[in-house]
């Protein structure tokens, strides 16, 4: 006790504040693959995992311990730095974000000035992951796999920016704590019904989930850029692909959604967390059923539709939002 | 001739490199190798490699007496095996001049085209998982399992049906097996409508197949393309009609054709013959007739010298079989016509100049069996 009062405070909150971060990511990560198998069960007329605990709770654990045991495989002509930097470069940044984003009013890690557009940065790393990946696998279909996340996430980020700034023009502000309390009475979502319809389109093609799941598109690619990687490789890549969802949908509750506000509860601002969660894990749960009920778009089709509408959807939605918050 | 999307200068020489697609691959359902020459995501010219599974089947069906080929025929095509068996015994039956008694026929025909329903069914799955949708293959099992079920309990056997024999069946079906497929029609009906609000009126799957991989009718004509990818191309050609066989022309369906010949096409012709062969199913239950289900049959049959062929429509197209007898009950020559090696010949001509994913489609749309394209 003696070292934690002669170190700074804030650096103490930081490192608690990670350290509950990457346990919740894991955590997160069993629950999202559970319900994802779950909900791909009953969609698909059949019961899913059921043999592991109880309704097969435990299966996503026991898959876990099953990926941690496996050999590392490095196949032989692979750049071998780039291959075992890939997975690690898709993780780490996607514990970031989290850091700024207020769960509940007191619920926050960090409340930065700027923190949405920190968020918009640490999220655009991922494609980078995978292009490194991709690039690093010496594979034909990992290098259309990375090209195509490289397309699609340039395209895709630019409507997802836009929708943001429409929220960003109504408030005056990047830090997501000051976002949320401006919904106090009337949640974004009724003000900027447009903006939020293209953030979740352009959310569920930045995850690269289904049916814009182009750079890991079986039918065509095998696995795409991570047809290599097996083990730890590819539960990193699966951690931070469930991460980067649940990172879409918060900052969705927390643009749209009026974050933590709901029926008031009992020490409401650290037991706003309630909210924001059943507001996040309803979009995931819309997400994983959109994944399992569409076909896969066209490459070329889905470019044309960020570019061709998309994109001018969203700069009329500002040129509007910029003109009735003058007035 | 290369969409207007592609330009002179992206086909430069240098920028090419061959993709290996297969032999194990996601969409190519089986062992099917397709070596692409491609330039970026565009595929310049597919070239199909065949023989992964060559099983020998037709020198198979010229070293030993021709009941002892039975089981190999359903081996041939495995999701749709009963039209395989049907060709044979009717060539043999053909060959021998063996009568077989009515019944037999339209239980025949209603194993059959029971049989056709699952191998579509089976289809549209497989076809909706090459263009990403995981749900309907699973939807599509669930009523395939039916049909599956029902010629369990009859034939036996749920996969390669060895169910036909020269003059006959191996068994009659019973009230149980009426019963079950009355139900079961009526329950695919119901699914149909389902199966259109899932997947027909998708507009990513519309995006996905309208205007893609177009087989003109002249083009199909010249590859021999028969089948649903035929009557895609809007040529009503099937065998069942043009060339009747068996107790068809008792029925009362018809022959439904698209007109373009895009892969849309193909998914609607399929979808609309499965319509076509429950009404076949429904007037066959109605009419069957009571009465044995064998004739006599001399335990060694006598191929008499000369040749015979016979043809029958199998899920994928025109299947025939082509004998030459010797006199003995080995036959001197087994030739067997399948629809897919015909329907795959068009790929190279078809992928000229699209995007990987659109050769995807198409190859869906063909409905590949490779193992029948091996043999």
């Amino acid at each position: 006790m003696e070292i934690l009062s002669t170190l700074p405070p804030e650096l103490i909150r930081m490192v608690f504040a990670v350290i509950i971060i990457i346990s919740f990511i894991f955590l997160n990560a069993i629950m999202m693959g559970y319900l994802e198998r779950k909900i791909a069960g009953h969609v698909q007329r059949r019961p899913g995992p059921m043999e592991v605990g109880s309704h097969g709770i435990l299966q996503l654990v026991v898959d876990g311990v099953k990926l941690v045991g496996k050999e590392l495989l490095i196949p032989v002509n692979v750049d071998r730095t780039l291959f075992r930097l890939a997975p690690i470069l898709s993780f780490t940044p996607v514990i970031l974000p989290l850091l700024v984003i207020p769960f509940s009013e007191k619920l926050q890690a960090r409340d930065l000035n700027l923190g949405l557009v920190f968020i918009v940065s640490m999220t655009s790393i991922n494609v980078m992951a995978i292009l490194v990946a991709g690039w690093g696998s010496n594979n034909k279909y990992s290098m259309f796999g990375a090209m195509r996340a490289v397309a699609q996430s340039i395209a895709y980020e630019i409507p997802i920016l836009l929708s943001m700034l429409a929220v960003v023009l109504m408030t005056n502000t990047f830090s997501l704590k000051e976002i949320v309390g401006a919904q106090q009475n009337i949640w974004f979502i009724v003000l900027q019904p447009l903006a939020f319809i293209i953030y979740i389109i352009s959310g569920v093609a930045e995850t690269n989930r289904a049916p814009f799941d182009l750079p890991e598109a079986e039918s065509e690619l095998t696995a795409g850029f991570h047809t290599e990687y097996s083990g730890m490789g590819f539960s990193l890549f699966f951690l931070g692909e469930y991460t980067n969802m649940f990172t879409v949908a918060s900052v969705a509750t927390v643009l749209f959604l009026g974050g933590w506000h709901g029926p008031p509860l009992p020490y409401g601002e650290y037991l706003g967390f309630v909210w924001f969660f059943l507001k996040v894990y309803f979009l995931l749960f819309f997400m994983i059923m959109i994944r399992w009920t569409y076909p896969r778009v066209r490459f070329d089709q889905l470019l044309n539709f960020a570019w061709k509408y998309l994109v001018p959807f969203s700069l009329a939605n500002i040129l509007i939002t910029a003109v009735v918050v003058k007035l | 001739m290369y969409p207007s999307i592609m330009r002179e200068s992206q086909f430069q020489e240098h920028n090419r490199f061959f993709l290996n697609m297969g032999p194990q691959h996601p969409s190519t359902h089986g062992v099917l190798l397709v070596v692409l020459e491609m330039d970026g995501e565009y595929v310049l010219d597919p070239q199909p490699i065949l023989g992964f599974i060559h099983r020998m089947h037709e020198k198979m069906g010229e070293s030993r007496p021709c009941q002892g080929f039975m089981p190999n025929t359903a081996r041939m095509d495995y999701v749709c095996a009963l039209p395989y068996n049907h060709g044979y015994v009717s060539l043999i039956e053909k060959k021998a001049g063996i009568e077989v008694p009515k019944r037999a026929e339209y239980i025949r025909v209603i194993t059959s085209e029971l049989n056709r329903v699952a191998s579509h069914l089976l289809w549209l799955g497989a076809y909706l998982l090459d263009l990403g949708a995981f749900t309907p293959i699973l939807y599509g099992f669930d009523d395939r399992e039916h049909i599956l079920d029902i010629l369990e309990d009859i034939t036996g056997s749920r996969l390669t049906y060895c169910y036909y024999r020269f003059g006959g069946v191996t068994q009659d079906i019973d009230d149980k097996f009426v019963d079950a497929t009355r139900v079961f029609i009526k329950r695919l009906r119901k699914r149909f409508d389902m199966y259109e609000k899932l997947v027909t009126k998708n507009i990513i799957f519309i995006k996905r197949t309208e205007n893609i991989g177009i087989i003109s009718r002249d083009m199909a004509i010249r590859y021999g393309i028969t089948g649903p990818n035929l009557r895609g191309s809007g040529i009503a050609y099937d065998i069942r009609k043009n060339e009747p066989y068996s107790v068809y022309p008792e029925f009362d369906f018809k022959v439904p054709v698209g007109q373009r010949g895009d892969c849309l096409d193909r998914y609607m012709v399929r979808v609309c013959e499965m319509e076509q062969s429950l009404r076949i199913i429904e007037q066959a239950l109605d009419m069957l007739p009571e009465g044995p289900v064998r004739s006599k049959v001399p335990k060694n049959i006598k191929l008499a010298p000369g040749d015979c062929n016979f043809a029958v429509e199998a899920a994928r197209g025109e299947l025939s079989y082509y004998l030459v007898g010797d006199g003995t009950s080995v036959p001197y020559r087994l030739k067997i016509r399948v629809p897919s090696y015909s329907n795959l010949s068009c790929l190279p001509e078809l992928g000229e100049g699209i995007l990987l994913p659109d050769l995807v489609s198409i190859m869906g749309s063909l409905d590949l069996v490779i193992p029948e394209i091996d043999r």
